[in-house]
């Protein structure tokens, strides 16, 4: 239930907000140094840090609870403890990843 | 007629239908989410291992067949699958069918607007314009 619903709400929000976010970055690259200026200082201001991480789980977690969709859509995965314990593990492996993603970008590579 | 003997739900109604085809937006729906595992794995990834985040390292990225192509597959991808998703939504929570119609129609147009600024700006980057 709650990871049917999350799946939803991650969806919407990196649809409006994460798709609309890439239009804009792919913009600023094109339209020069100064475009790309604007786009940095807003992406890298502490809110725009808090939506960028925020899109980073929605990103994993619609991942995650998309890729146990594919295999409900199968057929498979239907049994009360088998559907449980993937729906918990989405929300672990998204949560994990996430810190990942922003360990690696912050700790490892800058 | 099904293809095939599967006895699942999907094996039963692919086939279906006059046109022979019901179930085949279901499945492309299916076959564009398969594709962005694969394309924002490739993105995620890829944007960890540039040295830099700054412009000319992107520019120099998206110029780049490796980078420009997948990007542009990505960009269709994500507004194709982010579009069928809140129709999804639209078709559960709108009942009227004539406010449903138009939303449909709204959503495709904002998606298909933003696809085309986001591929306007890949080509303008990978042909050097920018």
């Amino acid at each position: 239930m709650l990871v049917s619903i999350l799946h939803r709400v991650t969806g919407g929000a990196l649809t409006v907000a994460g798709l609309a976010l890439l239009a804009w970055w792919l913009l600023a690259i094109a339209g020069g140094a100064e475009s790309y200026a604007r786009f940095a200082t807003v992406a890298t201001h502490p809110l725009g840090l808090v939506v960028m991480i925020g899109l980073t789980w929605a990103f994993w977690q619609h991942f995650f609870s998309g890729l146990r969709h594919l295999f409900l859509d199968m057929g498979a995965g239907y049994e009360l403890k088998v559907n449980k314990l993937f729906s918990v593990l989405t929300i672990a492996a998204a949560l994990f990843a996430t810190a990942a993603t922003w360990f690696f970008f912050v700790g490892v590579n800058r | 007629m099904s293809i095939g003997k599967s006895a699942t739900p999907l094996g039963k109604v692919r086939g279906l239908g006059s046109a022979g085809q019901v179930g085949g937006h279901w499945i492309e729906e299916r076959f564009i989410s398969v594709a962005l595992v694969l394309l924002s794995l490739w993105l995620i990834f890829s944007l960890a291992m540039l040295p830099s985040l700054d412009r000319d390292t992107l520019v120099e990225w998206l110029r780049a067949p490796a980078g420009a192509v997948p990007m542009t597959l990505f960009v269709i991808a994500s507004f194709k699958h982010g579009l069928d998703g809140l129709k999804v939504v639209v078709d559960d929570y709108v009942h009227t069918e004539g406010n449903r119609i138009a939303t449909h129609y709204v959503l495709a147009m904002a998606a298909i607007a933003g696809a085309a600024l986001s591929l306007f700006a890949l080509a303008k980057i990978a042909f050097g314009a920018a």
